[in-house]
Parts: C-alpha cells; sequence; structure tokens
C-alpha cells in the first residue's frame, strides 16, 4: 500500500517504528501518524460506534471529525489521524466512547 | 456539453489552432484555456510576449501566432496543463507535438505508444521522439510525439503500452 | 498564562501570511497550529496553482509552504509557531484556551488575533456512508501526498469540483484507478482545464449524478450510483454499481469558525461563502475590533485568495497594535487589488455575492 515512485513527490521515511495493533506486532515509520501506519498495513476500521457498533475508520485526517479515535496506551478518544507514531505504542480499536475513569 | 464531460468539442479545438499554414511553417504554442479563470503564468512566462492576458487576470489568454516561436516554455508553466505545441514543418505525413505528462514510469525516445483523444479514447499510435524533463520544467516533463497528420486536431494525450 | 502581542491560530496559506505580513510591520506573532506540521492543506497539494505571481502562481502548493516557512524564518525572532496545539477556546477577555499534545491545557491572552481556522470536508447522506473506505477527498490527499500511502485500489470520486478532479487526478498520479467522478450538478463545477485533464486520461465525469448507497461490512466494497433529475431526485431504473474500495467525498467545505462565533463576533449565514461566516470589513477584521479573521474560515475561496487575505489581515492587525509601516495604504491597497482581480471573474460571481453580504 505504499507508494515508492511518484512522478512529483519523494517520500523520505523515517526510521522503522515497532507498535502493536490490539496485541499484534506492526511496523511502521518515524514521521507518519497511527492512522497512516495502520492504513499502510491494511487496517481500515479503527473503532467502533457507541450505539450499533458499525465499523469506523478515519474520515478528514487533519484532527477535525471524531472517527479515527482509538486507545493509544491506555488512554482513549486519541485523534490517530494526527497523533504521531511513537516505538512501542499500544494500539488498540475503541468500542464506543472510551473509558476517560 | 463541454460544462459536462471536460471535453471540448471540434469547434472549440479549432478556435485555438492557428491556419495550417502557420502550424506547417514551424512550432507554435495551442493554448486550450476556454474559460475565465484568475490565472497568468502563461503570459508571465512567455519570454517573447507572444501570450496575453491583460490587465484582468480572468481574461481567456490570446497567442500571437507570428509572436510565437514554439519554444514550449508555457508547456510547463500552465497550471491548467491546457497548452501543447504543434509543428507540421518536419514532414507532410506527420506532425509533432509537445505535450505535458506528469505520470511515472515517463516513456523513451522511440518509443511507439497508443495516441488519445481529448476523451482519452484510443485512436492512433504515436511515436515518442523526445522526453525533456529539466529541473525548469518543475517535475512536469514535455514528451514530443510524432503523430499521423489526419489527428492533429484530436490527439491530444497517450497512454504507454507497456 | 502566555502574553502575546497578536496571536493566530492556524499556519495554513492564510496563517502563515498574515504572520509574515505583521511580522514584517514589526509585530511580535505567536501561530498556533493543532498538528505536527505547519502549512496546513498546502503540504499536500502537488499541482500547480493558479492566480498570478503574488500568490506563487504556477508553483505547487507543497512548494508554496516551503516558500512561507522559509519567510517566517527571515522573522525568526518575532515570529514562534507552535505546533500540536488546538486552539479550544476563545474568551471576551481575548484569552484563548490551548490544548497541547493531546494532553494540556494552557491558556494564551493576546492584543489582537487572527483566525485562521481553514475549513473542514462536507459529509454526503446515503446509506452505509459511515463505511471505511469513504473519506473525505483531502483525506485521501493527505494519506497519499504526506505519507505516501495509497488509499485502496479502485476509487469512486462523489464531486465534479476543484477538489475532486483535482484529487482523481493525483490519486491517477499515485498508480490507483480512479472509476468515474460524479457530480448531482448538471455542471462541472471545477476549472474546466482540470476536469479536460483527467477526460483525456479516459475518466468519466458523470455530472447529474449520485450516490444511492454504498455496500460493505466491515470495509466499503461497493457503491450503487444513479442519475438524478433537474430537481436533484434519483431516476429509477438508472442505478449502476462500481465495484471500489474508496470513495472520496467531495461536497464541498464549511468554514471553520466556531471559535470566533464563541467570542462573540456577529455572524450570518452566507450560502455564497459555504457556511456561517463571521461579519468583517475590508481589512478582515470583525465586529469586535482587534480580531480578524483570513481564509476560509471567512468563506470557502481558493489558497490564492487565502493567501492575499492572510497578507491583508497581518497588516492590518499590526497596524492596530501600532505598527503600522510606512507603506500601509499602498500596501493595503495592492493586496485589495490582488483579491479584487482574484475575485472579478465569472467564477468569482458567487464570492462577490457572498462578501457584500458579510461585509460590515
Amino acid at each position: 500500500m505504499r507508494i515508492n515512485e511518484h512522478p512529483i513527490l519523494t517520500f523520505d521515511r523515517g526510521k522503522e517504528i515497532s507498535f502493536t495493533f490490539n496485541g499484534q506486532p506492526m511496523k511502521g515509520y518515524e514521521g507518519e501518524t497511527i492512522a497512516a501506519a495502520l492504513h499502510a498495513a491494511g487496517v481500515k476500521v479503527l473503532a467502533k460506534s457507541a450505539e450499533k457498533h458499525r465499523p469506523r475508520g478515519f474520515y478528514c485526517a487533519i484532527g477535525n471529525c471524531a472517527s479515527c479515535q482509538m486507545v493509544v496506551d491506555g488512554e482513549p478518544n486519541v485523534r490517530t489521524c494526527i497523533t504521531l507514531l511513537k516505538e512501542g505504542m499500544k494500539v488498540e480499536t475503541q468500542e464506543g466512547k472510551g473509558r476517560i475513569v | 456539453m463541454f460544462e459536462k464531460t471536460g471535453v471540448a468539442t471540434r469547434e472549440m479545438v479549432m478556435t485555438k489552432f492557428p491556419p495550417i499554414e502557420r502550424i506547417n511553417r514551424g512550432p507554435v504554442a495551442v493554448v486550450e484555456c476556454y474559460q475565465k479563470i484568475p490565472c497568468n503564468p502563461c503570459q508571465t512566462a512567455c519570454p517573447v510576449g507572444a501570450i496575453a492576458i491583460g490587465d484582468d487576470i480572468n481574461n481567456i489568454p490570446v497567442r500571437d501566432e507570428e509572436k510565437c516561436g514554439g519554444c514550449g516554455v508555457c508547456v510547463a508553466k500552465c497550471p491548467g496543463l491546457s497548452i501543447m505545441i504543434v509543428d507540421g514543418s518536419k514532414s507532410d505525413e506527420t506532425v509533432e507535438f509537445r505535450i505535458p505528462y506528469e505520470f511515472l514510469p515517463l516513456p523513451e525516445a522511440g518509443e511507439m505508444v497508443t495516441g488519445l483523444d481529448r476523451a482519452g479514447k484510443p485512436i492512433c499510435r504515436a511515436k515518442v521522439i523526445r522526453v525533456m524533463n529539466p529541473a525548469a520544467f518543475d517535475r512536469t516533463p514535455v514528451i514530443t510525439l510524432e503523430v499521423a497528420r489526419e489527428y492533429l486536431y484530436d490527439f491530444r494525450n497517450f497512454k504507454r503500452e507497456v | 498564562m502566555k502574553e502575546v502581542e497578536l496571536l493566530i491560530i492556524g499556519s495554513g496559506p492564510a496563517g502563515l501570511c498574515a504572520a509574515v505580513s505583521a511580522a514584517e510591520s514589526g509585530a511580535k506573532v505567536l501561530v498556533l497550529e493543532r498538528t505536527f506540521k505547519p502549512g496546513g492543506q498546502l503540504i499536500k497539494q502537488t499541482h500547480m496553482f493558479f492566480g498570478s505571481e503574488s500568490q506563487y502562481a504556477s508553483h505547487r502548493g507543497v512548494d508554496i509552504a516551503g516558500i512561507l516557512l522559509d519567510k517566517v524564518k527571515e522573522y525568526g525572532d518575532r515570529i514562534e509557531i507552535m505546533l500540536n496545539c488546538t486552539a479550544v477556546g476563545f474568551y471576551e477577555d481575548n484569552v484563548v484556551t490551548v490544548l497541547r499534545d493531546e494532553k494540556e491545557y494552557f491558556k494564551i491572552k493576546a492584543k489582537s488575533i487572527i483566525c485562521a481556522t481553514g475549513a473542514y470536508e462536507k459529509s454526503l447522506a446515503f446509506p452505509n456512508n459511515d463505511l471505511p473506505g469513504i473519506y473525505g477527498a483531502g483525506a485521501v490527499q493527505t494519506l497519499m501526498n504526506v505519507y505516501g500511502i495509497r488509499p485502496g485500489n479502485r476509487v469512486l470520486m462523489v464531486g465534479a469540483g476543484n477538489i475532486g478532479v483535482i484529487v482523481s487526478y493525483q490519486l491517477m498520479q499515485a498508480g490507483i484507478e480512479v472509476a468515474a467522478v460524479l457530480d448531482a450538478a448538471p455542471r462541472i463545477g471545477a476549472y474546466l482545464v482540470h476536469a479536460s485533464k483527467l477526460a483525456r486520461m479516459g475518466v468519466p465525469i458523470l455530472t447529474s449524478h449520485t450516490v444511492k448507497e454504498a455496500i460493505g461490512t466491515d470495509c466499503l466494497e461497493a457503491a450503487i450510483v444513479c442519475e438524478v433529475d433537474d430537481k436533484f431526485r434519483p431516476i429509477p431504473g438508472t442505478e449502476k454499481r462500481y465495484d471500489v474500495d474508496v470513495m472520496c467525498i467531495s461536497v464541498g467545505l464549511s468554514p471553520l469558525n466556531e471559535l470566533l462565533a464563541m467570542r462573540g463576533v456577529e455572524m450570518k449565514y452566507v450560502g455564497q461563502l459555504s457556511g456561517y461566516v463571521p461579519m468583517r470589513t475590508e481589512n478582515c477584521e470583525t465586529s469586535i475590533p482587534g480580531i480578524f479573521v483570513a481564509g476560509d474560515a471567512s468563506g470557502i475561496e481558493e489558497a490564492s485568495s487565502a493567501m492575499a487575505e492572510g497578507y491583508l489581515a497581518g497588516l492590518c492587525a499590526a497596524a492596530s497594535l501600532g505598527h503600522v509601516p510606512e507603506d500601509f495604504e499602498q500596501r493595503r491597497r495592492e493586496y485589495l487589488k490582488q483579491l479584487d482581480g482574484l475575485r472579478s471573474g465569472p467564477v468569482g460571481d458567487r464570492i462577490r455575492a457572498g462578501m457584500a453580504i458579510s461585509k460590515l
């Protein structure tokens, strides 16, 4: 899913980063967001809606809508489309409204 | 029709081409800009002042076919990629086109490609003569192609055959 | 609490130009950016911009971001950009509350404020429109042009405005198939040169078409589209199925300016500008003195206008703080002239009508 050759752009990916998604080991690159790294790995479903448990992916990718909110390192409602991936991050699908306390 | 499909009609296209005598004399720009939009880099880029927009940036560019020497600087500068160079001076059977092409992989000189019309429909085969991609073109390569004369007013794009 | 002279919310084309312009006059500027990268939506624009040299026409948006950030650096002692900072509140005493790194809150008090918060992509109502794989067209542009990741294999583009056709072209540059571009309107809304670029690649542009429903369980698998009549009602029997794993929604933008509404500036719904916008003077000042607006937050236009407005708002905000350069009036008139030019043609009809309604 990654673009390697592009007529206009060059993509200088940072160093490889290891993280987990629902316990599964995954790889991404420094400088990309959690949602981008997951999408590159083929993960499109990031959360389940509160009432009808429908699958949720990202929608705006600029931190504006709430569609990409996931549980990151135990913290719910993290906007994964604007949050950078970090080494060792624990990323989990968010089920409905996150429990804050 | 144009406003529904983005495909200019033959009548519209003909208004942008200079007379065939001019095309046969040597390269000249065909500026396929049909809509008044706020844009003027073609006028700014032309080194001989052959493209005029005037004080209102929304005016449709007018190319002076006598001043224009077909240098092609405008081709890579037009944000709408609406300009091409046509040259009918090389042979009686063919015309040369220079068109912008921002896709990878680029074709190579000598390669045969499929010629497309303004709706992307295959209409002929064409031979790649030259691929120009200097830094000054800022990642808008310009491809020179040799096309049979009968497609002068229809040819507008190409696709590689590999 | 942090105290600043001029606070600019947003580091897109309007915000960056405002910062440069104000700093040039001598103002001390703090710019807030909610993501980790300045430049707003410029950073994903790989196409050459329209306009004139004054708005960097013929340069690619992504490179314009670089040009503007270089200018910001020239005024490094007067411009600070704070990244990962989302402005979440704007109060009567000109205090703005900010969420940093999704974790901590802090306050900023400013003497003058320019709201350059941009816009957000509208959604479209149809069954299953919430399936993953259905994204804003701008979101797909971010994924592919900022991160170099393909959104999928085959795309249906909904909306034939400038964003819809430009993103379609860029999808093809990234090696992704575009099945079709559709729009409920009877005519293409985009600049027709953009539409022609796409048409000659063989991509069908279907006007008077809409999405009837999306199909899929966990993710998008197909879309059913149909024709609409001149009153935008679906025509039965015209349904077509497109097997696509991505659908891009590009049905327009809405100004993002809740902060100004919260502060209490006079707002008005102006359809021509695509939503609620603040009333403002020709100098971009809202109904509350010292509070300015620039770019899409004041009504949806092109990036070229956002930059010209940014320069104007920065100049005038700095002047309101006492930083009046000798050539103030000359520069003010120059920016107004640029804006007039960008809005004067037939594609600017709608904008001019909207500006007239929202003028103080």
